[in-house]
């Protein structure tokens, strides 16, 4: 049965930004994606590499040589060890989605005063009533 | 003393017809070019590629007396229809016309090489085809003289060499696999070069021994051109054959392109889906040289190791010395696969091998 961890301020991970944590004992990366908040093991299903060092880009298709459709800006992952491509709202990679998925986990943003009153476990920081929170359930 | 693995019927899509030599294209030519050749004592376009004493251009009991190998149609026929029982020959013919610098006496030379091919050989046994050999110097000229013997549904395949002045898939050639699409035209590529740059990519090898082992990473080269460019993407029915490319570095090489597909592909947005499945669905290739110890286990692995049984072509080769006695299908192949390779598989190629031709 997955806990639901404590992980960050909301406020460490602007739009845009990531974060390594920890949560059981789990090395997770924690994206926001304007906003909307997606957390994927920092394992790539690959050969391990640490996600949260890749480069954050966009997904880039085509349906025509020479034609570069270039959408999703910010969405997309790539591991630093071989450059394979994960969406962060999915955790699939591009190449082998059905196959190759960085494991998902579930996340939510929560007001600092019902975290206080619990079941959350927050492992390395105190939480505070008037600021919002990251929680991982892992 | 070998096995005999042929099929009765087969479509033999490699047999090289001899240009004796240039007075034969002579009739052929313009009488500029007539005169040209002349004067300018040209007797002979023969190319490095195959150098005609070398062991390897053909087995020595297949020479005449004046040492040249497949020389008439009814010398090839005797041996491919005769002793072999097959149904059909693709000719393709090698001669240096890939080689001339001028643009002009290229295409003049394609025009007369295809046209004597027409006039000596398809014209002489019903039971051959031929590729259009092309221009590659000139697109434009190129694609005239696809336009030119396309009318006559003899020519199955369009015939280019695997090593060029550029690679294969550089766009300002697609107006050429433009013109294979539209005329139902595989396009043939055949080991060999132009000689426009070293034929490794290391510089000029010293040996023929090098020259002739270094086809097989030209043909990888020009594979990964035409799947990065995305020729396929844009003539989605485009069909390539690889002739006298080898078979058994396929698997390896699509191992290693395959995997930095992965990693890579967001330079060549198009490539949506592995170079796997594209080869698959668009490359075959011939079966001389197989490129196998004799051991059927181990060609049997290799068959296994192609993931396919739709990609391989029957091919003797003939007159070069790929093999000994009458062994054009290396052991290892199942009959049914045989069957395959020698009937189906080369009738899901060339589209103009199911109709009947005039």
């Amino acid at each position: 049965m997955a806990k639901k961890h404590v992980v960050a301020a909301a406020s460490e991970i602007p739009p845009g930004g990531r974060k390594l944590v920890t949560a059981d004992g789990r090395a997770i990366v924690v994206f926001n994606l304007g906003g909307e908040f997606f957390a994927l093991s920092n394992r790539c299903p690959h050969r391990g590499g640490s996600l949260c060092e890749g480069s954050l880009t966009g997904l880039v298709l085509s349906d025509d040589p020479g034609h570069y459709d270039y959408t999703r800006r910010g969405e997309i992952i790539r591991c630093p060890w071989h450059s394979w491509e994960f969406d962060i709202r999915t955790g699939k990679s591009w190449c082998d989605p059905d196959r190759v998925k960085a494991r998902r986990f579930g996340v939510s943003v929560e007001k600092g005063a019902k975290l206080i009153e619990g079941p959350y476990v927050a492992e390395t920081f105190r939480v505070s009533v008037e600021n919002d929170y990251v929680v991982v359930e892992a | 003393m070998t096995d005999v693995m042929t099929e009765v019927g087969a479509i033999d899509c490699d047999v090289h017809p001899s240009v004796p030599d240039v007075a034969a294209l002579l009739p052929h030519l313009d009488t500029f070019w007539r005169d040209s050749v002349v004067e300018r004592g040209l007797n002979s376009l023969d190319s490095n590629s195959y150098p005609l004493k070398s062991p390897l251009t053909s087995r020595p009991e297949w020479r005449n007396k004046s040492g040249l190998p497949a020389a008439s149609a009814k010398e090839v026929g005797d041996q491919v229809f005769g002793r072999w029982q097959s149904g059909t020959a693709i000719l393709n013919c090698l001669y240096g016309v890939q080689l001339l610098f001028s643009e002009d006496m290229a295409a003049a030379f394609c025009r007369a090489l295809n046209d004597w091919v027409v006039k000596e050989w398809l014209d002489r046994d019903p039971r051959m085809r031929a590729s259009i050999v092309i221009p590659m110097q000139n697109v434009e000229y190129a694609v005239d003289e696809i336009e030119r013997c396309a009318k006559d549904r003899r020519f199955v395949q369009v015939l280019v060499l695997a090593m060029q002045e550029v690679p294969l898939g550089r766009r300002h050639f697609w107006p050429i696999y433009a013109a294979c699409e539209r005329h139902g035209l595989p396009l043939g590529i055949h080991a060999g070069s132009a000689y426009r740059n070293p034929v490794t990519s290391l510089g000029w090898p010293t040996w023929y021994i090098e020259d002739y082992a270094a086809q097989a990473p030209g043909f990888q080269s020009q594979m990964a051109s035409l799947i990065c460019e995305g020729v396929f993407a844009k003539h989605p029915g485009l069909k390539v054959v690889l002739i006298e490319s080898g078979v058994t570095w396929l698997p390896g090489f699509l191992w290693r392109f395959g995997k930095f597909w992965r990693g890579l592909r967001t330079e060549v947005p198009w490539v949506d889906r592995a170079p796997w499945e594209i080869v698959r669905d668009h490359f075959r290739l011939t079966i001389q040289p197989f490129d196998a110890p004799d051991d059927p286990h181990a060609v049997e692995r290799a068959i296994e190791h192609l993931r396919s049984d739709d990609i391989l072509l029957y091919a003797s080769d003939y007159p070069h010395w790929q093999f000994d006695g009458d062994a054009v299908i290396p052991a290892g192949f199942s009959p049914a696969l045989r069957r395959k390779i020698a009937i189906s598989n080369p009738l899901a190629t060339y589209a103009r091998l199911k109709e009947d031709a005039r």
